[in-house]
């Protein structure tokens, strides 16, 4: 698998929509917009290159690959991300926070392509090591990747996951830390610290990489690595949180955010460059 | 004096208070600097946090600790059951957004089964304050007992003036003839409301704010129950295990029939949206409990 330089900028225009959306859900409500911008590229990547989803045909999806979103409250990227893969209608994202439809703070199966429901930190590495075991027992050679969080990575139960996905020889699984420095509102490395964090992983029997989690070329080498077998493997992705604007990167107070329509309307002249946004809005610490 | 000014000022007052949270700073944003060591973030380990508030309890500490209602209830539900039940230490829960505070968070960040699952745990206290004024006016009895205790934060600013609270009773706001409305928590204030709706159609309402789930103050039900020609308990909760599961046990406990209409989640999670919606879209907005409770019959489930 090599990258042109055609495809290469068709990821960077893509991750560049999908920042749009993501921006635009921080309005009148809000959203976890920091969360949302820092794995931008790990998802455009993942639904562009790594996750086949046209070997699903209706009647047999024991082919299939699958994502999974453990860090759920990062969900406006992964809306926004299917929107520009064609799996959800564009018009949806404007029923976000509405009763009428399903598109809140954290995902759910009535969105089409979420594989399931998170908010819940620490679920999802345990509920893709069950996919990944059938895939196993069924003898495909399905691809099964979860996206943590990194201040995911107190909960216990994501430690137990890796102890029993090696234990049972998970090499189809991959575990991708989006590791964007930040808890709700403090750093990790300030509260819980977690480095170094290749040693903890390696520790526990994974193949680990770590990479830049915004470089696309990057993220391509790190998946076209062919895995140990029997070995879990695990991609540290080294990102920013809220990245792409300024104006709110890797700030500890910009969490969870509600912005006004002319704040959102100078985020998005700042996404492009052309001025750097005055954020008046107290910011939300806690959802 | 709010949930936070509160609590800073009895930890500063008593060494034995030492204020935890799982990552979840909302309510305690000045206790690092006020407290020093004693408070304690373990980061998002709910689990790990009940345990260590076991052991500081195990050495003589009163531990507020803090999380989201469903994590901390629901994540830490075994260590606190076994930990801070079996072994009935004062280790004092405040679960963030609970029922529908949690808003757009969607069914992983509801707590709507917290009352039932809490309060089968031997020995463990429960509560619901109706608002930010009751919830502060609670505080003082809930923490100075030495027992476990979970309380359902609600911060949220009310309009009506409380009596004192007085451990372990309700608090009877009206009594009344036609209707009595039992309700705890958040939902009180729309109570409120819809009983001065009902009232200016010229029917007798009573209204209960129950405050203390467990114990629960089973003369007011009693007397509401044999003043009233129908109890309507209204809950952000599951049907199974609230309110209506309460009443219906101290009922039959005392050998008691009433007409009880419960308005409540039944058994589903609720649609996920901004507050107002939430309420408008589940029917519990002052007008829509009044229509609801109109139309319901006696023995009517939703």
């Amino acid at each position: 698998m090599i990258m042109t330089k055609t495809e290469l900028e068709q990821l960077q225009a893509t991750a560049v929509r999908v920042r749009e959306h993501v921006i635009k859900m921080s309005e009148g409500g809000g959203c976890f917009i920091g969360a949302s911008l820092s794995c931008v590229e790990l998802m455009v990547y993942c639904y562009a290159r790594v996750i086949r989803r046209d070997r699903v045909d209706g009647s047999d999806q024991s082919r299939r690959d699958y994502l999974f979103l453990s860090k759920g409250h990062d969900v406006p990227a992964l809306y926004g991300t299917f929107v520009e893969m064609g799996f959800l209608a564009p018009g949806r994202l404007e029923n976000h926070l509405s009763t009428a439809d399903s598109i809140y703070w954290h995902p759910n199966r009535n969105i089409p392509g979420v594989e399931f429901h998170s908010g819940s930190l620490g679920h999802l590495p345990s509920v893709a090591a069950g996919v990944a075991l059938d895939c196993k027992l069924r003898g495909g050679d399905n691809r099964i990747v979860v996206i943590t969080g990194d201040g995911e990575l107190n909960e216990g139960s994501v430690w137990e996951t890796v102890l029993v996905a090696g234990a049972k020889g998970l090499d189809n699984l991959t575990i991708v830390v989006d590791r964007n420095q930040f808890q709700a509102n403090i750093r990790t490395e300030e509260l819980i610290p977690l480095e170094p964090l290749e040693d903890k992983f390696k520790a526990f029997g994974c193949t680990v990489q770590r990479i830049d989690g915004h470089d696309f070329a990057a993220l391509e080498g790190a998946f076209a690595q062919p895995g140990v077998q029997g070995k879990v493997n695990v991609i540290i992705a080294d990102t920013v949180r809220g990245r792409g604007l300024p104006s709110i990167e890797a700030r500890a107070d910009r969490w969870f955010c509600s912005f006004t329509a002319a704040e959102v309307e100078q985020l998005l002249q700042e996404l492009h460059g052309n001025l750097k946004a005055t954020i008046e809005s107290e910011t939300l610490v806690v959802r | 004096m709010n949930y936070e000014q509160l609590l800073i000022e009895t930890a500063l007052a008593d060494e034995r208070i030492i204020v935890m949270t799982a990552e979840n700073r909302a309510l305690v944003r000045s206790a690092p600097a006020a407290l020093k060591g004693r408070f304690i973030d373990t980061g998002i380990t709910e689990q790990t946090m009940i345990g260590m508030a076991a052991g500081l309890a195990l050495r003589g500490r009163i531990p507020v600790v803090h999380a989201l209602a469903p994590f901390l209830t629901m994540r830490a539900y075994e260590f606190i059951r076994t930990d801070v039940g079996i072994a009935h230490l004062p280790v004092k829960l405040s679960g963030y957004i609970p029922g529908f505070l949690s808003d757009g968070n969607g069914p992983t960040h509801q707590a709507i089964e917290d009352v039932a699952i809490m309060r089968g745990i031997p020995g463990m206290e429960v509560y619901a304050p109706a608002d930010e004024a009751d919830l502060v006016g609670m505080l003082p009895a809930i923490w100075g007992s030495g027992a476990p205790a979970y309380v359902r934060i609600n911060h949220k600013p009310g309009t009506y003036a409380h009596a004192p609270y007085v451990p372990g009773k309700a608090e009877i706001v009206s009594k009344g003839r036609d209707i009595t409305l039992l309700v705890y928590g958040f939902l009180f204030e729309n109570a409120l409301r819809a009983r001065r709706l009902l009232e200016a159609e010229g029917l007798s309402v009573g209204l209960i704010n129950m405050r203390s789930l467990k114990p629960v103050d089973e003369a007011a039900i009693l007397e509401a129950a044999g003043g009233s020609e129908r109890l309507v308990t209204i809950e952000d909760h599951f049907q199974t295990g609230g309110l209506y599961s309460i009443v219906a046990e101290v009922l039959l406990r005392h050998r008691m029939m009433a007409n009880v209409t419960p308005l409540s989640l039944g058994e589903r999670w609720f649609k996920p949206g901004l507050l107002g919606q939430v309420l408008e879209t589940e029917g519990f907005t002052p007008e829509k409990l009044v229509q609801r409770v109109k139309n319901a019959n006696s023995f009517q489930t939703n």
